[in-house]
């Protein structure tokens, strides 16, 4: 009835007490900083793992989610809750516009008129007064979460942080199992023949864009709150590219992939931090492994070894 | 002084070389990339990665050999084209039977490699490379002082394009390469050797981005960035012009480059992204491109 296989029941359940347990053991920053990119790298599998589409403009949703929570909770003094709302609905009313846009074009076009357009909102944002250009937006607040309860402890933003993901991802596994998601993946399979029975395929591509971009939108915003800062970084290409990293290494097209991927990588570059220009190497390194031998992931692979779905 | 549209003349005749200097560099970049893209089927994201190592090469065999300017006009092209014909056969040729997205993916990473092991060695604030003797110095046109080396580069750019449509076009070479750039299959069983001529065009569209990059590495310094600078923009240009035609590919990237010059006259705020809104007015009026064709 959930649209989990048993293993995957189990998989989802192992992943949630992770989650609830891993703060004892380990610095619940770098935990949350994981549970936003697994958020945002999950709402990237859902357009490239599922409809075919490779977006490579994903920090434009990612970063635009960040700036617009940063400064509604800045300077309205609005509710945390309502601030990450507020990314998640940036992330799609860009995801509409742009969305509608690079739909126009397949393949590799797809993909860069995405870059294209995402760089675009990057010379925006260094140039808007609101973003605070190079200095981003610093000592962002974390509010209080309906009014009631303060964040500024790193515990009880944590567990903030874990509902907004196990949601998201939830929301994510729901979209690909209803009737709309088994359309995706008849686009995905072979878009003429979604057309020839009838479904508008642009439609259902623009609404998975716009859905994969709002939860984009939620984790950026998330992350700004968690770090109190909304900088360029979240906008740059380089975050699309990374994101794209998450997603490959963990596994195109399954359930537990991104999260896998989004840890690795988070733990790789707080490990690397120390040595600069390698992280980019590692980076791109894992990226030519990935797709020369090991284009199923991590997850992917463990799939394949078990014969069952992850 | 003499005024155009309220403008000083200089100011708009400055703006508008810059503009056309940067249209040489979009043009020969979005050259090869269309030209690799027709034959291998694969957006070469390592395109401006490569443009860097072109001028980086340059820099190295000033400093390191003595080797001057004009020789590695020549020599670096080469070089790093060779490198171009190496990563083909070892790594790309592996990914012909997969979707043409891994081809994307390989090649972003590869980027990220080649920059990142530049950073490591070079950091990223960039070195100085003297523009040759022979071309240092202005030419007082009456309406404004050319500097010598960027009529210079415009010029051999011109000529470059040219001569790369020409050889597409125009030549034995170029037919058969535009042969199986439309069917790969049926030029094989005319017993042309295309796995050869992919490698060959692979190598061609890198050492036309490294010698792009030696003629950028006297006007931009030499830093690992500088590549990938450009290339986000190139992509916008390849999207607007299309990459069906080899002359198109000419004519947008200059004509962009003049159009990015003019805007940073009239609206500076809009100079960054005018090409990108450029490509989205392109895109909602003839999705394919201005020279494309059916994708």
């Amino acid at each position: 009835m959930t649209g989990f296989s048993r293993v995957q029941m189990i998989g989802v359940i192992a992943m949630v007490a992770l989650i609830v347990l891993a703060p004892s053991v380990l610095y619940p920053v770098f935990l949350m900083k994981v549970l936003c990119f697994a958020l945002f790298a999950c709402a990237f599998n859902l357009l490239i793992g599922y409809v075919g589409l490779l977006s490579f403009g994903h920090a434009a949703f990612f970063g635009m989610g960040s700036y617009v929570s940063a400064w509604t909770i800045k300077h309205w003094g609005i509710t945390a809750e309502v601030a990450i709302l507020l990314g998640g609905a940036t992330g799609a009313a860009l995801g509409l516009v742009l969305g509608w846009l690079a739909i126009r074009r397949q393949g590799l076009y797809f993909a860069m008129i995405t870059l294209a357009l995402a760089q675009m909102v990057y010379f925006f944002c260094l140039q808007a007064p609101f973003t605070g250009g190079e200095d981003g937006i610093q000592q962002v607040p974390r509010g209080n979460l309906f009014g009631l309860v303060p964040l500024d402890s790193d515990m009880t933003i944590y567990w903030l942080v874990a509902v907004v993901f196990i949601a998201g991802f939830l929301l994510i596994h729901r979209i690909v199992h209803s009737p709309f998601g088994q359309i995706l993946k008849a686009i995905r399979e072979n878009e003429p023949r979604a057309t020839s029975l009838g479904y508008r395929t642009n439609d259902y591509k623009l609404i998975a864009f716009v859905l994969s971009s709002m939860l984009a939108g939620i984790a950026g915003g998330t992350k700004a709150l968690v770090f109190g800062i909304a900088t360029l970084t979240d906008v740059h290409y380089s975050m699309s590219g990374e994101v794209v990293l998450m997603t490959l290494l963990g596994g195109l097209g399954t359930i537990f992939g991104p999260v896998m991927g989004a840890l690795v990588v988070t733990a790789m570059e707080n490990y690397l931090a120390q040595f600069g220009a390698w992280v980019t190497v590692t980076q791109g390194a894992i990226f030519m492994i990935c797709v020369l031998a090991f284009r199923r992931g991590i997850i992917g692979e463990i799939g394949a070894k078990l014969k069952v779905a992850l | 002084m003499f005024t155009i549209l309220g403008i000083p003349g200089p100011l708009l005749f400055g703006q508008l070389l810059l503009g056309v200097i940067n249209g040489a560099f979009y043009a020969m970049l979005s050259l090869g990339l269309a030209v690799i893209f027709g034959m291998l089927n694969i957006i070469n994201f390592a395109h401006g990665a490569l443009f860097m190592m072109g001028a980086f090469v340059s820099w190295m065999l000033l400093n390191y050999l003595g080797i001057g300017y004009f020789p590695s006009l020549i020599l670096s092209p080469l070089i790093v084209g060779i490198f171009g014909l190496i990563l083909e056969r070892t790594i790309i040729s592996r990914l012909y039977k997969l979707d043409h997205v891994y081809g994307l993916l390989l090649t972003f990473g590869l980027a990220l490699v080649i920059e990142g092991l530049f950073r490591n060695a070079y950091g990223s604030s960039g070195m100085p490379y003297r523009i040759p003797e022979a071309l240092q110095g202005a030419t007082n046109l009456g309406f404004m002082f050319l500097p010598n080396y960027r009529g210079w580069v415009v010029l051999v750019a011109i000529i470059v394009c040219l001569a790369t449509w020409a050889v597409i076009e125009k030549t034995f070479l170029g037919a058969r390469l535009r042969a199986a750039t439309e069917n790969a299959p049926l030029v094989q069983a005319f017993g042309v050797d295309v796995p050869r001529l992919i490698t060959l065009t692979y190598g061609g569209g890198i050492a036309l981005a490294a010698f792009a990059g030696v003629l950028a590495a006297p006007i931009y310094s030499v830093n690992p960035n500088m590549g990938s600078n450009f290339i986000n923009t190139v992509f916008a240009v390849v999207v607007i012009g299309g990459m069906g035609s080899i002359m198109g590919s000419i004519v947008t990237g200059f004509g962009l480059g003049v159009i990015e010059g003019l805007t940073k006259v009239f609206y500076p705020q809009a100079s960054a992204t005018v090409i990108f809104l450029v490509m989205v007015i392109v895109l909602l009026a003839m999705p394919r491109g201005l020279f494309g064709k059916a994708v």
